[in-house]
């Protein structure tokens, strides 16, 4: 079986973000810019596959600008076995929206015919959290969101999903979209001798019309400010002092 | 503009308090009907027909709904989308299963936690692990998104809707339920307990975990816990307040032993009243804490479960 896994550059999870202050987005030049966490996790499942004889091709995606083969690179370090390209943007501050990519990874996967495609459940840069459902509704497929344990067993994949108040299991038909929560696994970390043999993988770049999406947003950003920050408040001295507060103060215990 | 509301319901219970809270986002883009989907949901819908400002209340009672299985709930609400402008839920684990299903299945672009109304096509959002609050237009035809529920007040009660069944949508049965392992607790739920006390990695072990429990239940509060605490093993899953877990605004807000990583903050910024026990005055906890004690939590937290 083939896996299809899509990954996204973002930036840096221990990058401290700007906002500009003219409103108009995240500074993201001169940025680290990293693989999305959760797509680390989705690429580490499928590795993980691949070395249990259950996957015998793992293609990696990513949408967005020519730098994301950078990321590519990274996930073929770690194991995937060949890469694809979209190059939608020439501006990093340009983020392709979940639906667009979901329409560009619909028209990957009919071309590529994998079995299973496994994401992560969000990037952290825009939190949405949409592009495997998407993905899953545009090809019909059944999906398993936020999966903290995945077995594929023949013709059907059982997933534990992370969900309000605990755990859920469920049984998905394959082919199907799995998104990873963060207690899947622990993502490898790729060795030189595999980042020099990466270099020589197969990386294919191809663009959305050459795959037939059209990729303009259908959300126009108005503006991108600063949450609104919270006044910082008192040092107590002691436990006593801080129920007293609590208690005639703020009136809330 | 007509506004499909899904509710939350849970076993065949309605979630009064996050489906109120959306209730109230949804009332500010137009005439609000709620959806019932589950097994048994009569009750639910008589719930929500209960709700101030529902316009109508539809009940579709199937075995397929019962488990909150993201195909067979997007395949009804599309079958039924034509005749709302939004389609809106409370941003839980089940809508953010299934609503960007249901989006793109109306070839609509979702929009994710939504914070608050600008106007019915305008919206903001936290993206960037909240770092940043987004104002959005949307240009499609039906609006699909979800809705933070912690900063919305809840809609009162009062209202007397009319109840109508509507029937089920055929089912793909693509996906099956298998078992839901949920913890029971006699406590609140995180999402809409009044007061939360949460611990991070500073507590330092699972044993001394169940310290912050017996906080909590003397406080008659929720238990949470940070990014680094569940990573750690201290504390499962569920109960991780942040950007990648649960979003609470309580009146009381306690945190021990946690730093204040962003993607904490993010989680519980909008409390009203925050305290918080850390031994490191420096902790980015503080900036946000309306009372901060800097204190060893092994010395402060038993000293004030006496005192309390």
């Amino acid at each position: 079986m083939k896996v299809l896994v899509p990954v996204k550059r973002v930036i840096d999870y221990n990058v401290k973000v700007r906002v500009k202050a003219d409103g108009s987005g995240v500074d993201l030049a001169n940025v680290k810019m990293s693989m999305n966490p959760f797509d680390e996790i989705a690429v580490e499942a499928a590795i993980r596959l691949k070395e249990a004889g259950q996957v015998d091709e793992i293609v990696v995606v990513s949408v967005g600008v020519a730098k994301a083969q950078e990321t590519l690179r990274t996930a073929l370090a770690m194991g995937a076995d060949r890469a694809i390209l979209v190059e939608a943007t020439d501006d990093v501050h340009t983020d392709i929206e979940p639906l667009a990519v979901a329409k560009v990874l619909k028209a990957l996967v009919e071309e590529e015919q994998p079995g299973l495609v496994i994401c992560g459940k969000q990037a952290i840069d825009n939190d949405m959290n949409a592009t495997g459902q998407m993905l899953s509704a545009l090809l019909g497929w059944s999906q398993a969101t936020f999966a903290s344990e995945l077995a594929i067993e023949g013709e059907s994949a059982t997933v534990t999903r992370e969900v309000d108040g605990g755990l859920q299991t469920i049984k998905v038909k394959m082919p199907a979209v799995v998104t990873v929560d963060l207690r899947l696994n622990e993502p490898r970390y790729a060795s030189l001798p595999n980042i020099m043999k990466a270099k020589k993988k197969p990386l294919d770049t191809k663009t959305p019309s050459d795959l037939g999406v059209d990729v303009t947003p259908r959300l126009s950003v108005v503006t991108t400010t600063e949450p609104a920050a919270r006044a910082a408040g008192v040092k107590v001295g002691s436990v006593d002092e801080l129920v007293l507060k609590l208690k005639d103060e703020a009136g809330v215990i | 503009m007509a506004v499909l509301l899904i509710a939350e319901v849970s076993g065949g219970t309605l979630a009064v308090d996050a489906t109120a809270k959306a209730l109230t986002a949804a009332k500010a883009m137009g005439d609000v009907t709620v959806l019932c989907a589950s097994a048994g949901c009569g009750g639910a819908a008589e719930a929500a027909a209960k709700l101030d400002g529902v316009s109508k209340v539809l009940c579709a009672d199937d075995a397929a709904y019962g488990h909150d299985l993201a195909e067979p709930l997007a395949d009804l609400v599309v079958g039924m989308a034509g005749d709302y402008s939004h389609i809106v839920a409370p941003a839980t684990a089940t809508a953010k299963n299934v609503m960007p299903r249901i989006a793109a299945l109306l070839d609509a672009m979702v929009i994710s936690d939504v914070t608050a109304v600008v106007d019915a096509d305008t919206f903001e959002r936290p993206i960037y692990a909240g770092n940043a609050i987004q104002t959005v237009k949307s240009a499609d035809a039906t609006k699909v998104l979800t809705v933070r529920t912690a900063t919305f007040d809840a809609a009162g009660e009062g209202g007397s809707a009319s109840v109508e069944s509507i029937a089920a949508a055929a089912n793909s049965g693509i996906s099956e339920w298998v078992e839901d392992k949920v913890a029971a607790s006699d406590r609140p739920e995180l999402t809409s307990a009044g007061i939360v006390v949460s611990g991070g990695r500073g507590v330092g072990s699972e044993d001394d975990f169940k310290m912050i429990e017996t906080l909590a239940d003397k406080l008659g509060a929720a238990v949470g816990a940070s990014r680094a605490a569940v990573d750690s093993g201290y504390a499962p899953n569920d109960w991780q307040v942040g950007q990648t877990g649960k979003v609470v605004a309580p009146e009381l807000y306690v945190a021990v032993g946690i730093s204040g990583a962003i993607q904490h903050l993010a989680g519980m910024k909008d409390s009203k009243v925050i305290v918080a026990i850390n031994k490191d005055e420096e902790a980015p906890i503080f900036q946000v804490a309306d009372y901060g004690l800097v204190a060893d939590l092994f010395d402060a937290v038993p000293e004030l479960l006496e005192k309390l």
